[in-house]
C-alpha cells in the first residue's frame, strides 16, 4: 500500500474504490476511461485534499465539500431519465442541440443524434471512448495533469460524461446545451466529466446549465472539464449554476488554446450551496484570444469560490477576466486570480479585474489577484475593489418614489449588466438579465424551469 | 380661503453632527411659487434633502406637513407617491440603469401606492413621449442610462421631465437654473409653467433673478445661517440681485441674532 491517507473523507473513496474497482470498471465498460483509474489512485492516495487556509484554497475546504458520506451509484441502477423528460429550458427563444447530465449519467434530448449537424460529435464519454479509442484516448486525461486530489478522485471513479468533438473547419450555428441535473432521493455524489475538442477552424457554443430537481437532499458534484481549442478555432461557454442551498460543487475546467484561437467564458453564480471553480486556461500558441468572465450573485448562506489561472505561454496573445460578485446575507465570496506570463510569451496583454458589492453588513468577500511576470515586453494590469451599494444612487432612485429594496435590486443588477452583455452566444444575453433580474428580485426558483411538480 | 400645502414648523436638522437648520419655519399654500435664495452654504439644498428625506440628515427638531401628511416620518419614497419631488442640485448618474426602466418603476411605485395597476406598455411609451416634449428632451436621452454622460443642461432638462411625469403637488427646484444655456432656461422654465395649476406649488432655489423673471414668484426667502432670515415678495430678489448679502448679514450677525 503506498503513502496512507489521514483524511477520513479521502479514506472513504479509497475504499469504495478499492471494493467496487471490477463493478466500475465492468459498468463504464470503456477501457480508455478504465486505464486511467490505476494511475489516479496513486495521484489520489498521495495528494491530500486541500483544506481551508492552504495555498489557493484561502476561504474553501475542499476536504468538507467531500467529508459527508454521500451516495455514489456505483452500479448505475435506476437511473431517473423521466428528471430529463421533464426538464423544461428556461431560456426562451433559444433553440439548442440539449443533452442533460443526470447525476452522472447522459441523456440526449430527443432525436439529438439526427438532429446534430456534420462533424459534431455530442455524446456520452463512455461511448465515445467504445466508438472513437484513438480521439479519446489523445486527449483525455491530457490537460487535468496537474496533480490535484480532486481531479484524480473524478478520473479514480467517474463512470461517464460527455463527449463534444468538432470535427476540422466546422462552424456550429445552433448552441450546444448540456443541462446537469441532480435528481435522487438519498443524497449523492456524481462524478461528471465533460471532454470537448475543437479541432483547427472550428467554432462551437455551448451552454451549461447546473440545476438541482430536489432542494431537500444533499449533493455533491465533481465536475471534471477538459476543452481543446485547436488552431484558429473559436470556443464560447456559458455556464450557469442554479442549484440548491445544499448542493456543493467542485468544479474544475481546464482550457488549452492553439495558435490564433479564441475563447469566450463566462460562468454565472445565481444560487448554490458551496461552489468552487476553478479555471486553468493555457495559452500555448501565438496570437490567441482569452476572456473570461464571472458573476455571482450570494445570499443567505451560500459561499462562491472562482479560483482562476492565465498562462501565457506563447507570444501576442490577450487575455481578459472579469469577475462581479455581489454578496447579500451571509454569503462569502472568494475570487484568487492569477495571470501567469512566462518568458516565451513576449507581446502578451492580460488584465484581469474584480468588482464586487456588499450588500449586506454580513457578508463577505475575500479577493486575492496574483501576477508573475517574467517578461519585460508586457501589458498587464489587475485591479479588486469591494464596496457597497451607493447611497446616493439609491437615494435619487428613492426620491422618485422606487421602493428602496427596488432600487436596490436595480442597481445590483445594472452592476452586472456588462457581464451580461459580455455573453455573446446569442440571445442568451437578454435571458441571463432576466434570470438576473429575477433573482435579485427573490422570483427565481428551479421549479419555473422544469415540469416535475415535485 | 387658501389652502395650506406645506407647513414647516421649527425645523431643525443636522449632518455629521454639524447642525445646519437651526429652525426653518415655512408656509406654502396651493397655487404658490416660492423662491429661497441665499448665500452659499446657508442650508438651501439641506433644505431640501431633508424635505425629501435623504437619510444623510438627522432631523433633531421640527415638522414638516405636506397637506397634513408628516413627512418626516415617512421613508423617501412615500414622500414621493404623497406629492414631493425634488429636482436634485446635482442630479445623479446611475449607469446600467436605463431611464425607461428607471421612470417606469417610478411611475409603477406611485401607482401601486394608489392602488392601481402598473401601467400598460403601451400607454407609458405614450406618456414619456408626452411628457419629453414639454422639456423638449432629446429621444436619445431618454433611451440612455439615468444621466449618464449627460451634460450639465441634460440633466437638469431631465429632472423637470421626470417631474412632468410625475406631476407632483409640490415640486423643490434646487438650482435647476445653473448650467442651462438660455434657450434651455427659457424651455426648463416654460416646463415648469405648464406644469402649474392652482393645486401644486413650486419652491425655487436659485442665486439668480434670471430664472424669476421666467418662473414668477409670489414670495421670496432669504436663507442664512440654517433659517429664513427675511420673508419679501418679488422685490426681495431684484433688491438681492443689486446689493448682494452683505447688508443682510450685516443685519443678522451685527444684532447677535447668530447662537
Ligand atoms: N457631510 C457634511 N459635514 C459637515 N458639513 C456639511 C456636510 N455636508 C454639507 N455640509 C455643510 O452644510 C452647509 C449647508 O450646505 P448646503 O449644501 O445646504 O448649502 P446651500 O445653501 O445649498 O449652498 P449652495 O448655494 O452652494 O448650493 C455647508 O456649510 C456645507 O459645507
Ligand atoms: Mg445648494
Amino acid at each position: 500500500m503506498t503513502a496512507k491517507k489521514s483524511s477520513e473523507a479521502a479514506r472513504q473513496y479509497i475504499d469504495l474504490y478499492r471494493h467496487n474497482s471490477e463493478l466500475i470498471d465492468r459498468a463504464c465498460d470503456a477501457p480508455a476511461l478504465n486505464r486511467r483509474r490505476k494511475d489516479a489512485l496513486s495521484v489520489f492516495e498521495s495528494t491530500p485534499f486541500p483544506c481551508k487556509g492552504d495555498e489557493g484554497y484561502e476561504k474553501t475546504s475542499v476536504e468538507e465539500i467531500f467529508a459527508p458520506d454521500y451516495g455514489i451509484n456505483v452500479a448505475r441502477k435506476n437511473i431517473p431519465v423521466d428528471a430529463a423528460r421533464s426538464f423544461k429550458c428556461d431560456v426562451p427563444n433559444l433553440s439548442t442541440l440539449a443533452a442533460f447530465v443526470v447525476n452522472d449519467a447522459f441523456v440526449p434530448s430527443q432525436g439529438l443524434a439526427e438532429r446534430l449537424p456534420q462533424g459534431v460529435t455530442f455524446m456520452s464519454l463512455a461511448e465515445g471512448a467504445r466508438r472513437f479509442p484513438e480521439l479519446v484516448e489523445e486527449y483525455y486525461g491530457r490537460l487535468a495533469t496537474d496533480s490535484s486530489a480532486m481531479v484524480a478522485l473524478n478520473t479514480l471513479l467517474l463512470q461517464d460524461g460527455v463527449l463534444i468533438h468538432i470535427a476540422k473547419g466546422t462552424k456550429v450555428e445552433k448552441p450546444l446545451q448540456l443541462v446537469n441535473i441532480f435528481s435522487a432521493p438519498v443524497p449523492l455524489l456524481a462524478f461528471r466529466r465533460l471532454l470537448v475538442v475543437v479541432e483547427e477552424g472550428a467554432a462551437v457554443k455551448l451552454l451549461v446549465c447546473d440545476h438541482t430537481q430536489d432542494s431537500g437532499k444533499a449533493y455533491c458534484a465533481s465536475q471534471v472539464a477538459e476543452i481543446f481549442v485547436r488552431r484558429g478555432a473559436r470556443f464560447e461557454m456559458c455556464s450557469i449554476e442554479e442549484s440548491s442551498a445544499l448542493t456543493s460543487r467542485m468544479a474544475q475546467t481546464y482550457v488549452s488554446q492553439e495558435e490564433g484561437s479564441v475563447t469566450n467564458v463566462n460562468t454565472t453564480t445565481l444560487t448554490c450551496g458551496t461552489s468552487r471553480n476553478e479555471w486553468r486556461v493555457s495559452l500555448n500558441g501565438s496570437h490567441c484570444e482569452s476572456r473570461l468572465t464571472g458573476m455571482a450573485i450570494g445570499s443567505d448562506e451560500m459561499h462562491i469560490d472562482n479560483d482562476t489561472s492565465v498562462n501565457h505561454n506563447a507570444p501576442h496573445c490577450h487575455s481578459d477576466q472579469t469577475f462581479k460578485y455581489v454578496l447579500d446575507g451571509k454569503s462569502r465570496g472568494a475570487f484568487e486570480g492569477r495571470i501567469l506570463v512566462t518568458p516565451e510569451a513576449p507581446f502578451t496583454e492580460a488584465y484581469q479585474s474584480t468588482r464586487n458589492i456588499l450588500a449586506s453588513p454580513d457578508a463577505r468577500m475575500h479577493c486575492k489577484p496574483q501576477l508573475e511576470i517574467y517578461n519585460d515586453e508586457v501589458k498587464c494590469s489587475h485591479g479588486a475593489t469591494t464596496g457597497q451599494l451607493d447611497h446616493e444612487k439609491i437615494f435619487y432612485m428613492r426620491s422618485r418614489g422606487i421602493p428602496e429594496a427596488e432600487a436596490r435590486t436595480m442597481l445590483m443588477q445594472a452592476f452586472m449588466i456588462d457581464i451580461i452583455e459580455s455573453v455573446s452566444i446569442p440571445g442568451l444575453s437578454d435571458r441571463l438579465r432576466h434570470l438576473v433580474e429575477r433573482r435579485f428580485d427573490g422570483t427565481l426558483g428551479s421549479c419555473a424551469s422544469c415540469n416535475s411538480n415535485c | 380661503m387658501k389652502t395650506s400645502l406645506l407647513d414647516v414648523r421649527n425645523l431643525h436638522a443636522s449632518i455629521d453632527g454639524k447642525e445646519i437648520l437651526k429652525g426653518v419655519n415655512l408656509q406654502i399654500n396651493e397655487g404658490e411659487v416660492h423662491a429661497i435664495m441665499g448665500p452659499n452654504g446657508s442650508g438651501k439644498s439641506t433644505l431640501s434633502g431633508v424635505l425629501a428625506g435623504n437619510p444623510a440628515y438627522t432631523v433633531t427638531e421640527g415638522s414638516a406637513r405636506l397637506h397634513g401628511v408628516e413627512l418626516l416620518d415617512l421613508p423617501p419614497e412615500t414622500r414621493s407617491h404623497e406629492g414631493l419631488f425634488l429636482s436634485f442640485q446635482y442630479p445623479v448618474e446611475i449607469p446600467g440603469v436605463s431611464m425607461v426602466n428607471f421612470m417606469r418603476a417610478a411611475v409603477n411605485a406611485k401607482r401601486k401606492f394608489l392602488g392601481e395597476e402598473p401601467m400598460k406598455a403601451s400607454e407609458f411609451l405614450k406618456l414619456m413621449r408626452q411628457k419629453r416634449e414639454i422639456v423638449e428632451l432629446d429621444a436619445n436621452l431618454a433611451s440612455r442610462s439615468v444621466n449618464e454622460g449627460f451634460s450639465g443642461g441634460e440633466k437638469k432638462r431631465n429632472e423637470i421631465f421626470q417631474m412632468a411625469v410625475l406631476e407632483p403637488r409640490l415640486a423643490i427646484l434646487d438650482e435647476t437654473d445653473s448650467g442651462l444655456d438660455i434657450d434651455a432656461l427659457r424651455i426648463v422654465a416654460g416646463g415648469v409653467n405648464k406644469l402649474k395649476n392652482e393645486r401644486n406649488a413650486t419652491i425655487v432655489i436659485t442665486h439668480y433673478q434670471r430664472l424669476l423673471d421666467y418662473i414668477k414668484p409670489d414670495f421670496v426667502h432669504i436663507l442664512y445661517k440654517g433659517r429664513i432670515v427675511r420673508t419679501g415678495g418679488p422685490e426681495l430678489a431684484l433688491e438681492l440681485e443689486e446689493k448682494g448679502y452683505d447688508w443682510i448679514k450685516e443685519e443678522i450677525d451685527g444684532t447677535g441674532k447668530e447662537d
